[in-house]
């Protein structure tokens, strides 16, 4: 074998490696994080007023705050709008990803074409706002951190990348295709020797090794935050 | 003139009402500090007189314990995303400008402690996570921080996912008075409560004599022998008003009186616990529950069939932990927990009150209502206020729409403030309160808190607020036809 084919046997072989140690601590850690929330319990009542008053409302209530972040809305109308746009483009882009992985493809992940053309970029656009934004109003500066413009960072480097391998350095998507659904059904084969789309699947595999232990994790705590998950129902009365 | 550092607070005019967010003024008030406990106050409430030798390390197992007993603690120090949302909600960064009074900025000094000795990559990249060690220099911050924070719940409502700041200054207190960090207000009144019964260290026998007076005063001036009972065996009520309403906010207890009258309710304070105001709220957990235990051992001594909580906001914010902490109420009629406001209410909905009320009675006033924080963010206890004022009052006018209910601004001092060493933070964390009263044009500022009825006064005369103070129970008072 050429030394350059060894090498590239290597790094396959590292990338395959790297992709089942990322794919293991991504689902051991969410599990682990959220398990641990699960468990710990809340010693007193934390609804936080105006609260609904049985189980039904207060689960209505997660799934408005998870869908349409009305507390936002509340505090801060341009960041409400940024974040809706940013995270509804993210799941565009997510649910559009799974024909990369699924055989056949599920219907909603065709249907979306039309709109996933310029989820990219719309999710872009958001990322670069909302990095403006904690660059330029002294308040959001003041409270960002390392972790905060790196999250923004990976995420646009990201979409940048996967704009990149679409519309401009193709990949071949049926190689992508026989790499990804390799990794899933446990019989890898070499990723598509294209460097693009290499990087693209690098940092993804960098998202999935920081998701649980960091910031991003918001996306499952939210679920338990005690202050909207309860209804207020400690008044156990007959009577009023 | 004030009597202290007016530095820390920024005198900006609001704009009808509404204060912009300042300008971040670095440092503006960490010079604003509680003084700490004294040996004889810890000592009798089973904390440490001292800080301890070890207090490091001891303060890092006690956030480990923490993160193990509370859901709230935990999820919240993860999930924030310093979106800055709650940034400008806290009434103490209006006032103050010191970004360390943001809520998120404030909760950060926790978290990077947190990151540093609990999180995979605070432990290793400590720089990178943004993780701190919990040396001396951070122990200051915390102690200047989170005794500038009410626990008013205020960025609650603002934060995408409810991110309840106020949880996590419980949360530091708590390490803070484990390893012998306390303030000398906060644990004072908890010893009170032990030695006598009420935050205010009134002993039984001052109780009753003051219970006699407020009966001589009514009478003289309604010429109606209402009773103040105290410990009065099968009572149907047990009330537990704070302490204050016996002495400073007489008006409002001579309210509750002449109510439980009209209604020809037997009712009874109790001197083993006339008080509903719990400081171990803002301090630690153990004293907290022992202080809420007190009120059912009180209503299991008189025998009552009722507990109702009088107008105090964290006696009210605690009392609805009641089942929680201190066990089922089982034995006692529901509802309950019960509050003042609610009984009142379900009375007049009931039409018990018919009739009984002249509205006139309180003409000269122009009404405003400030919601406390622990009522209206902790407590669900929004409309009843409301709906008493509106049924005894013909005047009444609501502050702007964003500093009332659940937006409602702390009076400035809730939660363990209410000291005057610090009265700078009072009077800076007053300000938007009082611009919205000043807005109002109201002269009766009607309240169901008696740590805000201690303030208000005091932060209004500050901001040159023309307005008298006092409780809703008062104007009932002043309506009722007895
Ligand atoms: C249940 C799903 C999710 C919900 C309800 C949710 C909600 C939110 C909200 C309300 C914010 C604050 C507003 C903002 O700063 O943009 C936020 C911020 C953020 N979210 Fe999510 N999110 C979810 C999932 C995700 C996922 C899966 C990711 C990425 C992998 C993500 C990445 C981010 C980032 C990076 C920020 C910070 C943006 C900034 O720096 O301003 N979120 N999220
Ligand atoms: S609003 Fe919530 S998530 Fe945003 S900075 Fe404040 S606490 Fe953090
Ligand atoms: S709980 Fe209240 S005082 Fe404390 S940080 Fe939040 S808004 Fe400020």
């Amino acid at each position: 074998m050429s030394t350059p084919a060894a090498l590239w046997t290597l790094f396959a072989t590292l990338l395959i490696g790297l992709s089942y140690f990322a794919g293991v601590t991504f689902v051991l850690g969410l599990l682990w994080r959220l398990v641990g929330y699960l468990r710990t319990p809340m010693p007193y009542p934390a609804a936080l007023t105006p609260a609904p008053t049985t189980d039904a409302g207060a689960a209505a209530r997660v799934a408005g705050d998870v869908l349409f972040f009305p507390s936002l809305f509340k505090a801060d109308k341009a960041l409400w709008a940024g974040a809706w746009v940013f995270h509804v483009a993210l799941w565009v882009i997510l649910i559009r990803h799974l024909r990369y992985f699924t055989y056949p493809v599920p219907g909603i992940s065709v249907a979306m074409s039309s709109v996933a053309l310029w989820a990219g970029y719309v999710f872009g656009v958001a990322i670069l706002f909302l990095f403006w934004r904690r660059l330029a109003l002294p308040r959001a500066l003041y409270v960002s951190g390392v972790p905060d413009y790196f999250a923004l960072a990976l995420l646009g480097l990201i979409a940048a990348t996967g704009i990149l391998t679409k519309y401009w350095l193709h990949v071949n998507l049926v190689d992508v295709k026989a790499f990804t659904l390799g990794l899933l059904t446990l019989r890898p084969v070499a990723p598509p020797a294209h460097p693009l789309f290499l990087v693209h699947f690098l940092l993804v595999i960098g998202l999935m090794l920081y998701f649980p232990f960091s910031k991003l994790l918001h996306a499952g705590g939210i679920f338990f935050s005690p202050t909207r998950n309860q209804p207020f129902d400690v008044q156990k009365c007959k009577k009023r | 003139m004030a009597k202290f550092d007016e530095a820390p607070i920024i005198k900006d005019p609001p704009i009808n009402g509404i204060l912009r967010p300042p300008d971040i003024r670095e440092d503006a008030s960490v010079g604003v500090k509680c003084w700490p406990s004294k040996p004889k106050d810890t000592r009798a409430i089973d904390l440490p007189t001292e800080r301890l030798p070890d207090w490091q390390a001891r303060g890092v197992a006690k956030l480990g314990e923490l993160l193990e007993r509370n859901k709230a603690l935990r999820v919240f120090l993860d999930i924030c995303v310093r979106c800055g949302a709650c940034a400008d909600k806290c009434q103490f960064y209006l006032g103050t400008g010191d970004p360390r009074n943001m809520p998120v900025a404030r909760a950060e000094l926790l978290r990077a402690v947190y990151r540093r000795y609990y999180t995979p990559l605070g432990r290793r990249m400590p720089q990178a996570a943004n993780a701190a060690d919990f040396d001396e220099e951070m122990l200051a911050l915390w102690y200047t921080y989170f005794y500038q924070c009410s626990e008013c719940r205020r960025c609650s409502v603002f934060c995408p996912y409810g991110i309840d700041t106020a949880e996590i200054t419980i949360a530091a207190r708590e390490i803070m008075a484990e390893i012998g960090v306390s303030t000398k207000y906060v644990t004072e009144v908890v010893a009170k409560v032990y030695d006598t019964g009420n935050n205010l260290g009134i002993p039984p026998a001052a109780w009753k004599d003051n219970c006699e007076f407020l009966e001589e005063d009514v009478l003289e001036q309604t010429g109606v022998p209402i009773k103040f009972p105290v410990d009065m065996q099968g009572a149907e009520v047990l009330l537990v008003p704070p302490s204050a309403d016996n002495f400073a906010n007489t008006e409002t207890m001579i309210g509750y009186a002449k109510l439980f009258h009209v209604l020809g309710i037997s009712w009874t304070t109790s001197t083993y616990c006339n008080e509903g105001g719990n400081f171990g709220l803002f301090l630690n957990f153990a004293n907290m529950k022992k202080v809420n235990n007190r009120i059912l051992t009180a209503a299991r001594m008189l025998g009552v069939k009722t507990i109702i909580w009088g107008e105090c906001g964290h006696a009210w914010r605690a009392g609805i932990f009641t089942p929680s902490l201190s066990g089922p109420m089982d034995e006692f009629d529901p509802p309950y927990p019960y509050h003042i406001s609610q009984f009142t209410v379900d009375m007049l909905r009931r039409g018990a009150l018919n009739g009984k009320i002249d509205k006139n009675a309180n003409d000269q006033y122009l009404v405003t209502y400030h919601d406390p924080c622990n009522a209206a963010r902790a407590g669900q206890l929004v409309e009843e206020p409301r709906e008493i004022i509106r049924a005894c009052c013909n005047r009444f006018v609501e502050m702007p729409a964003d500093t009332i209910r659940e937006k409602t601004f702390c009076c400035g001092a809730g939660n363990g403030l209410l000291t005057d060493e610090i009265m700078p933070i009072r009077m800076a964390g007053g300000k938007p309160r009082a611009m919205a009263v000043k807005h109002t044009g109201a002269n009766f500022l009607a309240t169901v808190c008696a740590i805000c009825k201690a303030q208000l006064p005091e932060s209004m005369h500050y901001w040159g607020v023309p307005v008298e103070v006092g409780g809703v129970a008062q104007l009932l008072g002043n309506a009722l036809k007895l």
